[in-house]
């Protein structure tokens, strides 16, 4: 069984929210992702969203932008980030990793040789934000063939056929996008949230996460409470950030900012 | 006017907006609604008897068309080959093609009802091109541009403040046109609700690169009817600049029927194409994805887009309409690329020689006649797409030349 479906049957199962934090790869260098992807198992992520930087990230505002630059000013490339994700299996066997990006690297890789070598590497699932299904088709196929869940995004926008057909596509969850923006936007509306999961659970039986806006424990408790799983990135990003100067300190404030979010979801 | 000749090359793109295996729609979710809700617009708007007799009249009393096609007897004769004509889109209201489309696009927003207009810009031309629309319509207006590139163009960019656009400065990445329309992408996903994104080339996510076309089409609709009534024949060849394409698309679409026209699109190849600064994606790049569609792009070995160069901030830009690459891999337009210098001495020779100062983007399109004329003879005709004026270009000419203005 694919690792994602796994950690959704086991933690939904006891009655756990799934939290899954997004960092991008490299930022803000190389050596700083692998510790910091075990620190934040540690803390209580359940499931880890690695970003592949991207030099032109249009969905992703600028707190997330501002992270690729520093991932690519250390050269960061999608074959660094399958090598990472390698080097994180080698202890840890059981959390998913789901990589999140543009398409482009993985064109300019070849679809099927990445989608290949992502599954080597120990890569659970891939959301590309620029590929709707249905542009899709080809990459569906590759990902069915080794058993990699592609991932889509649902948006406020999103119309009953449009949930449809990416219900139909998807595999191992949904990530709703709670609110009409970019990453790190306002805080969302918690019952247009809950409806709209409402509607999306209609025509998915796949666990629903829910992410931007999201930026503390209170906010992750809100949504968790209607979600299956709560994303957060941009209150992380923007903390590892400040500390690009000092990474050494990364890990454990992540880890804190986490922690405090797990009591928060385990309370619920 | 005279039947338009129709055949497969007229049949793209197709529902999803591909031409062959480029366009379609690459774009974030909560983009494809409003993405559908515009094709589904434009497609009811396109034959609505009202929304086109409104294009017209603007168009004929607001732009000042047809522009005129102008026989450059002179320069002809100094190239001493086939005759030149020049189709004066500098002429148009705002001094470029880029009004075509923020017209049709802006009375498109404003059927559609939206009260918002955002637009990016490189050059400044179609930023200004969008506020004078967004002034004259009452709609709000917002510019995203390239902190580099409105150093660039400080006239457009007081220009599109006098219009009462307000224009913001985009300082990630290369901080030029590519930015500019990430930033804009970034507005309209936040703002879908109110707002209309017009897009000023052939490129981004589908209908764009159709309607875009579309609207700027009445260019070589113009210019096949004048060319016939002037010269008595179809011209042999045409020459546009190609950045993202849209005054080669709306000067090609017309003629691509007609096989026996020759299409050449003009990229700038900045300090050369071996240097590797330039912005040459048909020349130099190779096929990826990009701002919403499959096309060619220039990116590094990791599938990074990489900073392009150009004189011209216009021309500056790492993509290219899906549809030029289509035409490009179906051998029936040639891009060829031309380089700074040159380019700027296809805009000293127009001045000098015929008393038209030509924009640097169209400058490229000029330096290509300079070496395809003489291969022809002197009763062939080539069509120039004329598609700006210089103006704006005046400061960095001069700052090139040590000259100061």
């Amino acid at each position: 069984m694919n690792r994602i479906t796994a950690c959704f049957d086991r933690c939904l199962g006891l009655g756990r929210k799934v939290l899954i934090p997004f960092v991008t790869a490299g930022d803000p260098n190389r050596e700083v992702t692998v510790p910091l992807m075990h620190e934040m198992v540690n803390a209580g992520a359940d499931l880890i969203e690695l970003g592949v930087p991207f030099s032109d990230p249009m969905a992703d505002g600028p707190t997330i932008q501002r992270s690729s630059e520093r991932a690519l000013e250390k050269n960061t490339s999608i074959h660094h980030v399958l090598e990472m994700v390698a080097i994180f299996r080698q202890q840890d066997a059981i959390t998913p990793v789901v990589l999140m990006g543009y398409l482009n690297p993985i064109e300019n890789m070849g679809a099927e040789h990445f989608v290949a070598a992502a599954v080597k590497a120990g890569v659970d699932g891939v959301l590309t934000v620029d590929l709707p299904p249905e542009e899709g088709e080809e990459f569906e196929q590759f990902c069915e063939q080794h058993d990699l869940a592609p991932i889509y995004l649902l948006a406020p926008t999103s119309t009953e056929a449009r949930i449809g057909k990416i219900a139909r596509s998807a595999r191992g969850f949904i990530y709703y996008v709670s609110v009409k923006g970019v990453t790190g936007s306002q805080v969302p509306d918690v019952a247009e949230v809950a409806a709209k999961i409402e509607t999306i659970r209609q025509q998915s039986k796949l666990p629903i996460g829910v992410g931007f806006g999201i930026r503390d424990a209170a906010s992750a408790a809100a949504i968790g409470g209607c979600a299956d799983a709560v994303v957060v990135g941009s209150v992380l990003v923007s903390r590892m950030e400040a500390l690009q100067q000092t990474p050494e300190q990364i890990p454990a404030a992540i880890g804190g900012i986490l922690a405090e979010m797990r009591k928060a979801l385990d309370e619920l | 006017m005279e039947q338009d000749v129709s055949n497969q090359w007229n049949e793209q793109p197709d529902e999803r907006g591909h031409f062959g295996v480029y366009g379609g729609i690459f774009a974030p979710e909560t983009l494809m609604a409003p993405l559908q809700a515009l094709t589904e617009g434009y497609n009811h708007y396109r034959k609505d008897a009202g929304f086109i007799r409104e294009l017209d009249e603007d168009l004929q009393h607001y732009v000042g068309r047809p522009s005129p096609l102008y026989h450059a007897e002179r320069w002809s004769e100094r190239l001493g080959g086939a005759q030149i004509w020049l189709k004066r889109e500098d002429l148009n209201h705002t001094g470029a093609h880029k009004v075509n489309n923020t017209i049709g696009q802006a009375l498109l927003a404003k059927r559609m009802g939206k009260t918002r207009i955002i637009a990016e810009t490189g050059a400044g031309q179609h930023g200004v091109a969008t506020a004078t629309v967004a002034a004259r319509l009452g709609l709000e207006c917002v510019v995203y541009m390239g902190a580099v590139d409105i150093v660039r163009q400080k006239l457009n960019v007081y220009r599109m403040k006098l219009l009462g656009a307000k224009v913001v400065p985009v300082t990630s990445g290369s901080k030029t046109l590519k930015d500019a329309l990430n930033e804009a992408m970034r507005d309209w996903v936040t703002n879908v609700d109110n707002t209309f994104y017009i897009i000023g080339t052939v490129a981004g996510p589908h209908p764009y690169p159709l309607l875009v076309r579309d609207f700027q089409a009445i260019i070589g609709r113009e210019a096949r009817e004048q060319i016939q009534q002037q010269a008595g024949q179809l011209p042999d060849a045409l020459i546009a600049c190609v950045g993202g394409g849209s005054n080669a698309m709306g000067l090609f679409y017309p003629f691509l029927a007609d096989e026996q026209v020759s299409l050449y699109g003009v990229e700038a190849a900045g300090h050369g194409l071996e240097s590797g600064k330039h912005a040459a994606p048909l020349n130099a790049g190779k096929p990826g994805v990009l701002h919403g569609n499959r096309t060619y792009i220039m990116e590094d070995e990791n599938g990074q887009i990489i900073e392009t160069h150009s004189i011209s901030a216009g021309l500056d830009y790492p993509g290219v309409g899906p549809e030029h690459a289509w035409l490009k891999d179906e051998g029936r337009a040639q891009y060829v690329a031309v380089d700074d210098q040159e380019a700027l001495q296809g805009f000293h020779d127009l001045t000098r020689i015929e008393g038209i100062l030509p924009a640097l983007e169209s400058s490229h399109a000029l330096a290509y006649a300079t070496q395809l004329a003489p291969t022809m003879k002197s009763d062939q005709h080539i069509i120039v797409n004329l598609s700006g004026r210089g103006d704006k270009d005046i400061h960095t000419v001069a700052e090139i030349e040590g000259v100061e203005v």
